[in-house]
């Protein structure tokens, strides 16, 4: 019986294979979400470009690849340290006038950031889909069996995901700045008093949310097409991937960001339309029935 | 703070009463009412693509203010205005096309439809604060999108067109014209009375300060919860009017955050948020010139970063900045205390 069904949808090897691709793409929603998940918890701040920060990102490296006629991951070396110069710009000239604020304005100028980098990508782009062309790597895979073959690019953007996160748990757990990032979480005021510089440390978490959503951004470009209005797409799937995994838990965030590329990939194998939307279905199961995510510390209220 | 703090209600041979009409809002009052009776004689004498226009006017102002209502108000900012238009107008889709109702009461009977389903949409999205909270109704949106995009009986990826025969093309331009009006007018008045009543009394208490309300028994999560299906409801309605006039309904463009939301955020915001006044400013600004402008990106960068720079340097928009040099209130919401 068991074996009829296998068949019929394609034999189990194939729906291995929707896991392992789900498990993957995971890792990319985790690089993704960092930066969300960082922010949020160092300073209950959500930049709602965070998305679109990415798609800017892979415009970037799209233009670097046109005028230097190189591979367009050369830009990385670009965008990472541009990206985290900007988070310490933005931060100290926007985003600290809107922290500890009224939220409904932290949530209008974020979305007016969002549409205004929007249209100015439209205005410069056009809304052409372009796609980075990183040559062999994106093609080649190492076949595991008939039905199950894992993607160099795709493993590299996993492992990618993997690697920032452990690299940033570590450093808020080991380092001395990390224990200040944690302590300004806990309570900015007595953290203050402390003697630790909340605005430093506000500086220091957006720029690495920008330096980790740009290289998010140029593995999304290498990965697939993507135009200049994506950025909401990606904004939804890290915040989804926060939630799911729990908020204030960095280790979190990458489970929530696997269970929500299994649940893709599995809802995209059941029909081709049903991808996105099973993604979300898991998601709003989740904040109905344990809001508090898979790992959460924070309460999300 | 304590009750013994708070001033005894006035008693007889008080110097003070506590007022709420001013003579410039009742002025304003008579000012508003002869506008009024104008737009309703509008169809009579203005040509095709004036009544048109200001079909999407009232639209504008219905939907300012009733995102403002939630956001201003309650909180409660939403960047996911845009599942209810869109369940209007798929609630249009639905009762004309497949149900074969009559056209005018399907509007309704779509804001009510939308209302309904703006409940257990609520119920998920209120374990959500702020931010948060902002994203979470943006995800329910797009999942209203992908359902309706999948969804063949309401024709897919490509949508449908009101199936309007029945209906002369000029007795329908009148018509949807005074329903939009109502819309468009009512908003404004259903914000003002809701403002005046107990609930709106809650709402401002609880937005000036959350716990203080709570302990003086004004129950939060209730009073949310009723002002966002209200807001569903009355969005849907505009919703539900603006595709009655453009009968294509797609579910990328009436489910689209840049087309609905971000207008609608840009136009409470630079009118300024939590007043009554400001979204009407807002909306027609923005109206007259999107009239001007056009769709082109430049008009949205412009207005995007007039936005931010808003909500970073003048919180509380145009209408702020008139209040704070003239000290004026044409709804009076508020209340004073004059000797």
């Amino acid at each position: 019986m068991s074996a009829i069904l296998a068949v019929a949808n394609g034999g189990a090897g194939a729906w291995v294979n929707a896991i392992v691709q789900g498990v993957l793409l995971g890792g990319l929603y985790a690089l993704l979400a960092t930066g969300l998940s960082l922010s949020f918890g160092v300073m209950r701040f959500v930049n709602l470009a965070h998305g679109d920060v990415a798609v800017l990102s892979a415009f970037m490296a799209f233009s670097t690849a046109r005028t230097f006629h190189v591979n367009p991951l050369y830009a990385l070396l670009l965008v990472i340290p541009g990206g985290f110069l900007v988070g310490l710009l933005v931060q100290r000239y926007v985003f600290d006038r809107l922290i500890g604020g009224d939220p409904s304005l932290q949530i209008v100028a974020t979305f007016g950031l969002s549409i205004v980098i929007q249209n100015a990508l439209w205005k410069k782009y056009t809304a052409d889909t372009r796609g980075l062309k990183i040559g062999k790597v994106a093609t080649r895979s190492i076949r595991l069996n008939n039905s199950v073959a894992i993607g160099w690019l795709p493993l590299i953007t996993f492992l990618c995901g993997v690697g920032v996160l452990a690299g940033l748990a570590l450093f808020l757990k080991r380092t001395r700045l990390g224990r200040a990032f944690r302590a300004t979480s806990d309570d900015p005021a007595a953290a203050q008093l402390m003697g630790i510089d909340n605005r430093r440390i506000y500086g220091i978490a957006t720029a690495i949310a920008m330096a980790t959503v740009a290289l998010a951004g140029v593995l999304i470009g290498s990965k697939s097409s993507f135009d200049p209005f994506l950025g909401p797409a990606n904004l939804i799937f890290a915040f989804e991937a926060v939630v799911i995994g729990g908020l204030g838990s960095l280790w979190g965030t990458l489970a929530g960001g696997i269970a929500l590329g299994v649940a893709q990939s599995v809802g995209l194998k059941l029909d081709a339309g049903w991808g996105e939307l099973a993604g979300h279905i898991v998601f709003l199961a989740v904040l109905a029935f344990r809001p508090t995510g898979m790992f959460g510390k924070l309460d999300n209220r | 703070m304590t009750m013994t703090d708070t001033p005894p209600p006035t008693t007889a041979g008080s110097r003070f009463k506590v007022i709420r009409a001013t003579t410039l809002s009742r002025v304003f009052g008579l000012v508003a009412l002869l506008v009024i009776i104008a737009l309703v004689t509008v169809p009579k004498w203005a040509d095709v693509s004036t009544v048109r226009k200001l079909v999407q006017l009232f639209v504008l102002l219905a939907v300012a203010q009733m995102w403002n209502l939630l956001a201003g108000f309650a909180g409660l900012a939403s960047v996911g205005q845009q599942a209810f238009i869109g369940l209007g107008a798929y609630g249009m889709v639905i009762l004309v096309n497949n149900q074969h109702y009559s056209l005018y009461w399907s509007i309704l009977f779509s804001g009510v439809l939308a209302a309904l389903v703006s409940i257990p949409m609520g119920l998920v999205a209120f374990r959500l604060r702020g931010s948060y909270f902002a994203i979470g109704t943006w995800v329910l949106a797009e999942v209203a999108r992908l359902v309706m995009k999948n969804s063949k009986s309401v024709g897919g990826g490509s949508g449908s067109s009101l199936k309007v025969s029945g209906y002369k093309a000029a007795t329908r331009a009148q018509s949807i014209y005074w329903i939009a009006l109502v819309i468009g007018i009512g908003a404004i008045v259903l914000a003002y009375a809701l403002l005046r009543s107990r609930l709106g009394l809650q709402l401002q208490a609880i937005r000036d300060n959350e716990s203080g309300a709570r302990g003086l028994g004004a129950n939060v999560y209730r009073t949310r919860f009723l002002l966002w299906v209200v807001v569903a409801f009355w969005t849907a309605l505009a919703g539900a009017a603006y595709y009655t006039q453009n009968l294509r309904v797609q579910p990328n463009e009436s489910f689209s955050v840049a087309n609905w939301t971000a207008p609608i955020i840009f136009m409470v915001v630079i009118g300024g948020i939590g007043s009554i006044e400001g979204p009407i400013i807002g909306a027609i600004a923005y109206w007259a010139f999107h009239e001007w402008f056009g769709n082109s990106p430049f008009y949205l960068i412009a207005v995007g970063v007039l936005a931010i720079l808003v909500s970073l340097f003048v919180r509380r928009g145009l209408w702020g900045l008139i209040r704070k040099r003239f000290d004026v209130q044409l709804f009076p919401v508020r209340r004073r205390l004059e000797s």
